[in-house]
């Protein structure tokens, strides 16, 4: 049995789509009266979060809730962690409060493997740095093949924005690939990866030439609160080259679908009218986070009894 | 009374050859090397290879400021262990070697340690690459070697000068570390390994440039510069092309440098964290050619421990370096002589006279006849061991190479005629 999702990679093709067929039978849990089921009764899960987050914690914190899990909020900005604790005394504190799984986000790159290493407890990423985010892929996975079909074999990818910092990019694209889709990564080169090499994917610098081809468009959020100016010279140009414009928007196929990890920068990557337009399945992508978070930790701490 | 001592049967090792003797020692000296000797004290070498202490060229000893890590006691007691006499200790102390009374105080917390201690000077105050050290006080209190080392001297005006001032000091010598600030801004190499890990880099380049610019300015002014862990392919091709021009820079790599490479860093574990950067295998083959033909001068371990608890952070957030001191002889022999890229006389030969002579320390590397300073080691070369990070000498135990199967050891160390490391235990 699966005791960690640190990575994508700690998940083959049979195992994503395991954990998308067990979100489906949850978000039908969701949409019941009482959104509940008790299949982690007497489990505790702790949010640990050295990182601000908004939807990804919420998402996990309601999942963990909703399978009956108590959960355990460390709020690192006021907690010892100011005072100059390790990661390994803050983690092994938490595990010695009798935790079975521990999400956690953190703005270093491979904590959560860290962690592992230091603790027995499940560890699941909720985003380490620019590395991966292993959660959000599975729910993008999982949206993707509700309207494109249970196979993505074939189907064409074009994931768009600051792919180089981004960690979201580097968990969905590896999710998409395990599933037979063809990625385009696009991008300015100061925002591609440095190297290509083992990555499923081409690269292209020119969105417009992409456009026509795809079944699916993936955009970034375009972190201008961020210090590396040198990425892009200004956040107008990067909207006139590779924001998803509505003169953009009308040059995609009709059955195009539109995806984005939020938050968005409407107006900057996308467009408002296309984030809000029938090809986006922005708002979709949060719901179902849920309903994923909820097959992730029942994958990892669950007993293995029926679900309904 | 002095007593003498007897190092039996060893194969004798220096830069004029070799030869199966006996050294015999006496008063802190080299009093014969012949058969059949006799002293008060015989030290068997039976299998080994008697040769000059080795020196390391850069090593971190943390004091003072971070004793925590490592100090001058512990560091030298590693040191000795590891076969060596003398070492270099960098500038990076709390506060920073810029200063006389910092050197005076270094010097006498060495006058007891298991090796011989010669701290660098920092080239500008404070290691902060803006106005120049006080050189030529440093240089009247025996310091040779200069460097700001763990910084770069960034700006290529206050290199230019500090070169132009070195004119005046006579067999000084200008360190750098040489990486460009403002490329090298992440925590490994970038490239395959970085961008799937998302980890930020530290390209080659940011090395090359700075290789590239110092042999220029060396060049310009004459003034000798030598190159701290030399790290890439590119820069192993820059030195080359300037040594063949006659320009007087010199070089050094670090063992991690051509032991390790940059897919380690997959374990996120920050041991395998340093400055500059574990590279690629390709790299690596570069730099033992850089080593094989002579474009690369010496080996120094870059000897830089920190406490446990600095590196049980993430990758991003952990100090760079690891410790070296211990294992940098075993590195030369596992990954250099054991592969054929140099004999163990070409190994000894950049981990001890050819470093003596570029850290100008004159008692050190020395021919072993009669007369010479008794500062030897005693190594087998032979030895498998497996390296236990818990009988480490050194304060810190940040290396990865704990549980990690090496060739060739240190057996006995002898300082200024004293064994002070016999049969691997430190004397004291």
């Amino acid at each position: 049995m699966m005791k960690n999702l640190l990575s994508i990679d700690d998940l083959d093709r049979s195992g994503i789509i395991e954990i998308c067929d067990l979100a489906e039978s949850f978000l039908t849990v969701t949409h019941r009266d009482i959104p509940k089921v008790p299949a982690l009764r007497g489990k505790t899960v702790a949010s640990v979060f050295y990182e601000e987050s908004t939807r990804t914690r919420l998402s996990f914190e309601t999942a963990a809730k909703r399978l009956s899990a108590d959960v355990m909020t460390m709020n690192m900005s006021s907690s010892s962690v100011k005072k100059g604790e390790s990661l390994r005394d803050t983690v092994q504190t938490i595990e010695a409060m009798g935790v079975d799984a521990m999400v956690i986000r953190h703005s270093g790159a491979g904590a959560p493997n860290r962690v592992a290493t230091w603790v027995d407890l499940s560890i699941v990423n909720a985003g380490d740095g620019r590395h991966e985010h292993p959660t959000q892929a599975l729910l993008d996975v999982y949206t993707a093949r509700r309207h494109l079909g249970a196979d993505l074999s074939g189907a064409r990818i074009a994931i768009v924005g600051d792919i180089r910092r981004s960690r979201v990019a580097r968990s969905t694209t590896k999710a998409f690939a395990q599933l037979g889709a063809k990625i385009t990564l696009v991008a300015p080169p100061t925002m591609l990866p440095d190297s290509l090499v083992g990555w499923p994917v081409i690269a292209s610098s020119d969105f417009d030439s992409v456009l026509p081809e795809v079944d699916l468009v993936y955009l970034l959020r375009i972190q201008h609160e961020r210090e590396d100016s040198l990425a892009f010279p200004s956040l107008r140009e990067y909207t006139e080259r590779y924001g998803l414009t509505r003169e953009r928007a009308d040059r995609l196929r009709p059955e195009v679908l539109i995806m984005h990890p939020g938050p968005m920068n409407r107006g900057v990557e996308i467009a408002p009218e296309v984030a809000e337009s029938d090809a986006s399945v922005i708002t979709e992508q949060v719901e179902n986070g849920v309903a994923v978070r909820m097959a992730v930790l029942y994958h990892l701490l669950g007993s293995g009894a029926a679900v309904a | 009374m002095p007593k003498s001592i007897v190092i039996r049967g060893g194969q004798v090792i220096d830069s004029t050859g070799e030869k199966t003797a006996d050294v015999l020692i006496e008063s802190g000296q080299v009093v014969e090397v012949g058969t059949k000797l006799k002293g008060d004290r015989e030290l068997d070498a039976s299998g080994c290879v008697v040769a000059p202490g080795l020196v390391d060229m850069h090593v971190h000893l943390r004091e003072p400021g971070m004793e925590e890590a490592e100090t001058i006691e512990t560091g030298s007691r590693a040191a000795a262990l590891g076969g060596f006499t003398a070492v270099i200790a960098m500038p990076n102390t709390e506060p920073a070697q810029d200063d006389p009374v910092i050197i005076r105080s270094v010097l006498a917390r060495a006058a007891d340690a298991l090796c011989s201690v010669h701290p660098a000077g920092a080239i500008t105050k404070g290691r902060a690459g803006l106005e120049l050290a006080p050189m030529g006080e440093l240089y009247s209190l025996g310091v040779r070697v200069f460097t700001d080392d763990g910084a770069c001297v960034a700006s290529a005006g206050v290199m230019r000068s500090a070169l132009q001032y070195a004119q005046s000091l006579p067999g000084a010598v200008l360190a750098q570390h040489a990486e460009d600030e403002t490329l090298a801004t992440g925590h490994m190499h970038e490239g395959e390994w970085s961008s799937r890990l998302g980890i930020p880099g530290r390209p080659a380049e940011a090395e090359e440039i700075i290789v590239a610019r110092d042999c220029i300015l060396a060049a310009q002014s004459g003034t000798p510069v030598h190159f701290l862990h030399l790290s890439t392919a590119g820069s192993v091709a820059i030195v080359r092309a300037a040594k063949a021009r006659g320009i007087p820079v010199t070089a050094e790599a670090a063992p991690h440098h051509f032991t390790l490479t940059d897919a380690s860093c997959a374990s996120f574990d920050p041991l395998f964290k340093v400055n500059p950067p574990l590279r690629t295998a390709d790299d690596i083959v570069a730099v033992k050619a850089g080593l094989a033909d002579g474009t690369i001068d010496v080996i120094a371990s870059d000897h830089a421990p920190h406490p446990t608890e600095t590196k049980e952070r993430t990758f991003e957030e952990a100090p760079p370096g690891m410790l070296g001191l211990e294992t940098a002889l075993a590195l030369g022999i596992t990954e250099l002589v054991d592969t054929g890229v140099m004999t163990l006389a070409q190994l000894l030969a950049v981990m001890a006279w050819s470093p003596a002579n570029l850290a100008r320390i004159p008692d050190q590397g020395v021919v072993i006849e009669k007369g010479a300073p008794a500062n030897l080691c005693v190594i087998d070369p032979n030895l498998s061991w497996v390296l236990d990070l818990t009988k480490l000498a050194s304060r810190s135990r940040n290396t990865p190479l704990g549980g990690r199967a090496l060739k060739g050891k240190n057996r006995h160390t002898i300082f200024r005629g004293e064994a002070v490391v016999i049969d691997g235990q430190a004397v004291r």
